[in-house]
């Protein structure tokens, strides 16, 4: 398939996803009274008020959560780490409890920047330490991520607990898009502007994920291109967690098949991720609204138990290096 | 033209290259050798400006390593060093395009990519050029590599061991490449070699190091002597010209 092909392929999902996500909910919203516009003042509030912003919102954090991931994983030259399993999400977790006991006044985009600001801590901790020990493939990597982040949410849990803010610290550990309405969401539109940049940064993030030599060597500034890159990851992981909760494995799972699929050529790939993402969220999204209707699955579980079995998958099925 | 001042770095206690003091010709291709440990690669990473400079000073065309911008010194020289562990999916293509940035900044024009199928042809890889770097062996990704490095166009070439990985016609093959970069489009060419026979056919100098210090430095012949070859890597060897070739014979 050509670029032009499957990017038009990937859209046309989407769209076909994010119409579903209209038509799907408690609320009864048929497909026929949309297409001939025979819709009530009722139905119309439906729209605007919870599933547009639902859908929006679900987009969004896909988009942005997949493409962030895929930064990580260029930053730190290892397929197998995401902004949720190397202690990013718990450390935005951190700065979201730490801002709502010392300040709980301030307004929620301030809160964000907070949370972005400790999310950028621990990324830039967790590359200290593998630039530190040098290891730049390899198992060992995501290990270290997961010990970290391990460590960070036990912190976190354990202040929550003193202070009486486990519900909190629920609501911004576990992805759900069922409390998005008009006017809870809007701060995911960031990520929009994230993922633009990121896209064009790509060519020098590709020349990052080559290793710090080949970057220098071609005269792009390293540690500006991490910084760069870890800014994007950190404020897309503090917006998602302060809008709608961590979704797992979307940032491991959309960029590993798009590898596989199309390569690493990031200026080529940032577009299918982006689009994968949005797609997979929109998609288990969409399960976790049909599954037991007209109750809700959290999207942070099916996507955790959706997810775990791709990657799963893709973990067995990846062609060993010849050499 | 590359010239270093006193040059030197060290880790904790341990001097690791050692007030080397050097200055290499343009349009010619000189050979580092040296026994591990004698700071071979260290010293190339200072010129490259991929290591911080302790002390010292390193000049390639005139621009001071330490305080030239690092993208104008992309103009100007390229290096390849040993370790490529490339984890990500790029193609040949792709790969060798990217040497192409500090020209296009990303945006390939026409003769960029002229460049590069140039490069990918003198590597001999036109086979390979969509192929991914992870489904190739380690001689083909060793010489996408170098093309890659070749594309970037300098006059300026630093090579860490090129020869890694390369069976002896590649071997052949990429150091010939090396003599006609330097002969037919003057560049100036520094190689990290391992193997004295490479350094001695096909260098125009030969610097060994020992201890991060510059032990000898010199015209192939100055160098390639049964008593300096002795001292500096501690064996007994024998040295004979065959036919106008110096090479070099480890005794049993």
């Amino acid at each position: 398939m050509t670029n032009r092909s499957i990017l038009a392929t990937a859209s046309l999902a989407v769209a076909a996803l994010s119409i579903a996500s209209l038509m799907i909910g408690a609320g009864d919203l048929s497909p026929v009274s949309l297409a001939t516009g025979g819709l009530t003042a009722e139905d119309l509030r439906l729209l605007f008020v919870s599933r547009f912003p639902r859908t929006f919102a679900t987009l969004l954090a896909g988009a942005g959560l997949a493409v962030a991931g895929l930064i990580m994983q260029m930053l730190s030259s290892n397929r197998f780490v995401e902004p949720s399993t190397i202690g990013v999400s718990e450390s935005a977790a951190l700065g979201m409890l730490t801002v709502t006991l010392l300040a709980p006044g301030l307004p929620i985009f301030a809160k964000m920047l907070v949370a972005a600001l400790f999310g950028l801590a621990g990324a830039a901790l967790f590359m200290a330490i593998i630039h530190r020990l040098r290891l730049r493939s390899g198992l060992l990597v995501p290990l270290i991520g997961l010990i970290l982040s391990g460590i960070i949410g036990a912190f976190v849990n354990f202040l929550a607990y003193r202070f009486d803010l486990m519900q909190s610290l629920g609501s911004w550990l576990t992805g759900d898009f069922s409390m998005v309405l008009a006017g809870r969401y809007e701060l995911l539109w960031l990520a929009l502007g994230l993922t633009a940049l990121a896209i064009l940064a790509a060519d020098r993030f590709t020349l990052a994920g080559l290793g710090r030599d080949v970057a220098v060597g071609l005269g792009v500034p390293y540690g500006v291109t991490v910084a760069i890159g870890l800014v994007i990851v950190s404020l897309v992981s503090a917006v998602t967690i302060v809008s709608v909760g961590v979704i797992p494995f979307v940032g491991l799972v959309v960029p590993n098949i798009v590898s596989m699929l199309a390569g690493d050529n990031g200026r080529q790939t940032i577009p299918y991720v982006l689009l994968g993402g949005a797609a997979l969220v929109l998609a288990c999204d969409i399960l976790g609204r049909v599954i037991r209707m007209p109750y809700e699955i959290p999207v942070g579980t099916t996507m955790g138990v959706l997810g775990a079995v791709v990657f799963l998958t893709l973990l067995f099925r990846r062609r060993p290096a010849h050499g | 033209m590359i010239e270093t001042n006193a040059l030197s770095k060290r880790y904790g206690d341990t001097v690791v290259v050692d007030g080397v003091t050097l200055s290499l010709p343009a349009a010619e291709v000189t050979a580092i050798i040296g026994p591990n440990g004698a700071g071979k690669s260290t010293f190339l990473s200072m010129i490259a400006r991929l290591l911080s400079i302790d002390t010292g000073t390193a000049h390639v065309c005139g621009m001071d390593v330490a305080k030239a911008p690092s993208d104008a010194l992309a103009l100007k020289l390229a290096v390849l060093r040993q370790d490529n562990q490339i984890v990500a999916r790029l193609t040949v293509r792709d790969l060798v395009g990217f040497g192409r940035f500090p020209h296009s900044r990303g945006r390939l024009t026409g003769e960029d990519r002229a460049m590069v199928e140039e490069a990918i042809g003198f590597l001999g890889l036109q086979d390979f050029a969509e192929r991914y770097l992870d489904e190739l062996s380690g001689g083909q990704r060793q010489r996408a590599f170098v093309a890659m490095v070749l594309a970037q166009d300098t006059q300026t070439i630093l090579l860490d061991e090129p020869l890694n990985n390369l069976d002896i016609r590649h071997a052949v093959a990429m150091m010939r490449l090396v003599r006609r970069a330097a002969d037919e489009l003057g560049k100036t060419i520094v190689v990290v070699l391992h193997d004295i026979n490479f350094a001695a056919a096909y260098a125009d100098r030969i610097v060994a190091m020992k201890n991060g210090r510059v032990a000898v430095e010199g015209r192939v012949e100055d160098v390639v002597t049964e008593t300096i070859i002795g001292e500096i890597f501690g064996i007994e060897a024998s040295i004979r010209q065959v036919d106008d070739q110096i090479v070099c014979l480890f005794r049993r």
